[in-house]
């Protein structure tokens, strides 16, 4: 009962932080930061690309440590974390792929480019991810699903540093690096935009996150209080999933 | 422990010796490949990084073959259930099915490397280039039978198991791939160079990485 009402608590707070957060970012990077003379408006895109690859990285190191947590313990709420951080990831990854391919056409003319090792990292990192979903879905004991589940995403999590060290190597480095000049030599407007985007983001993750771990925990609350009142008829039964389910347990 | 691992390992050879199944399958398999590269990239001859990246794709799908089956035996006949009952650490079976899978793709490699030197290859590497391929290969093949073992433990309990394998196993094994192709590209060209030492490193580093992680988790894969 508790952990329902954790999660259901600061939600409007977070939901109003995040939306002034991610406003005064996109404003700050619109009307403060400075075009840049190169790409001029085109580099505006960077405000939103890179925020959500850092956003979406952080998700999935985050995923792998509840995964180790889970491990540990063998906590079906762990699992959950995971699942539901990993979900979010994917989902802002495919809006890092198509932000990033747009900004390549924009700045090089093409879709995409392989010399760009970042977003080839990102991708590669993306498409294991992908089977995530999939790897839960084909295995139907719940305890047995949570645990493979767990190794994929320690496994993962511990690919992704290695994987983008791997790919660094592999490029020549024939196009100009924006990446490489975000910490250093980004001039401190855009630096400011910049890192009120990052902080936007990553609250608008947290919101998310909490909104989908408070509606998986409700409808497992529900589930386990129509048991109680009706006994095992009144429970429609849920069939295969790829969620993990908490509500048998309690 | 070295007594588990031992006894494991001469099941495994054993089995495969007996009832030859998993590496038949790769060398034909590999064999085959080479004959559709030769038709779909239009060639006679290759070289230089063309001819590293053929050489490493027909591997790694030979290798996601001998992966698909590695536990499968085991797990339809019950051998997991009687590992799982013997007192020894689960660790061994890592370690054997490793080892094991490694000797599959040697042998693979023995068949598969000299056919694709004598189909496709266009330069003859010389004494020096082949023995830095050899290394090439001992530690891209450590790197491929980590991963496959992880990989091949996970997907032998799921209902898609052979749809899995390749799905999770080759986004893994990217950073080989990079590495691996990389490496062998001076050894395979016209004027043949040396293997730069960076690529060797990375392939070491992926070795231990992935060993520690199979280490690691392999346990909970082997429960129940």
């Amino acid at each position: 009962m508790t952990s329902q009402l954790l999660y259901g608590t600061r939600l409007r707070a977070l939901s109003l932080l995040t939306a002034v957060t991610l406003t005064a970012g996109f404003a700050l990077a619109f009307f403060y930061a400075p075009m840049d003379a190169d790409q001029g408006f085109m580099q505006k895109i960077f405000y939103v690309h890179v925020p959500m690859a850092i956003v979406a990285l952080c998700g999935f190191v985050f995923a792998g440590i509840m995964a180790i947590q889970h491990l540990r313990t063998r906590d079906a709420r762990y699992d959950l974390r995971s699942y539901v951080a990993i979900h979010l990831s994917l989902i802002l990854g495919a809006g890092v792929l198509i932000t990033g391919s747009i900004w390549a056409k924009a700045s090089w003319g093409h879709w995409w480019v392989w010399d760009e090792p970042t977003l080839v990292s990102f991708l590669v990192v993306f498409l294991l991810y992908a089977t995530y979903q999939p790897l839960r879905f084909s295995i139907e004991d719940p305890e047995r699903q949570a645990r493979y589940a767990s190794v994929f995403a320690v496994v993962a999590g511990a690919f992704v540093p290695l994987n983008f060290l791997a790919v660094r190597m592999a490029q020549s480095y024939t196009h100009p690096r924006v990446f490489a000049t975000a910490d250093g030599g980004l001039p401190d407007k855009m630096k400011l935009a910049f890192v009120v985007c990052l902080l936007g983001m990553s609250a608008l993750y947290v919101t998310l996150w909490k909104y989908e771990m408070a509606s998986k925990h409700t409808s497992a609350q529900l589930r386990s209080l129509r048991r109680k009142l009706g006994g095992d008829e009144a429970v429609t039964p849920t069939g295969r999933s790829a969620a993990p389910s908490l509500g048998t347990s309690q | 422990m070295r007594r588990a691992v031992s006894a494991l390992l001469r099941k495994d050879l054993q089995l495969e010796l007996r009832a030859p199944q998993a590496v038949p399958a790769m060398a034909l398999f590999s064999i085959t490949t080479l004959v559709v590269f030769h038709f779909a990239i239009q060639r006679g001859q290759v070289e230089g990084d063309l001819a590293a990246g053929v050489l490493w794709v027909t591997l790694l799908f030979a290798a996601m073959l001998g992966t698909s089956r590695l536990f499968v035996a085991d797990h339809e006949e019950g051998g997991l259930d009687g590992f799982l009952l013997a007192p020894v650490d689960r660790t061994a079976l890592l370690v054997a099915k490793a080892i094991s899978m490694f000797s599959y793709l040697v042998v693979v490699e023995i068949v598969a490397v000299p056919a694709f030197a004598i189909m496709l290859l266009g330069p003859t590497p010389g004494a020096g280039a082949l023995a830095q391929l050899v290394l090439v290969l001992v530690l891209a093949d450590a790197g491929v039978a980590l991963v496959g073992t992880m990989v091949g433990a996970l997907a032998v309990q799921t209902r898609a198991r052979d749809l899995l394998v390749p799905l999770l196993a080759l986004p893994l094994l990217i950073p080989v791939v990079i590495a691996a192709a990389k490496a062998t590209t001076p050894l395979l060209a016209a004027s043949a160079g040396d293997v730069e030492a960076r690529w060797l490193l990375i392939l070491g580093l992926y070795d231990l990485v992935f060993g520690l992680l199979a280490y690691a988790v392999f346990d909970f894969l082997v429960e129940d």
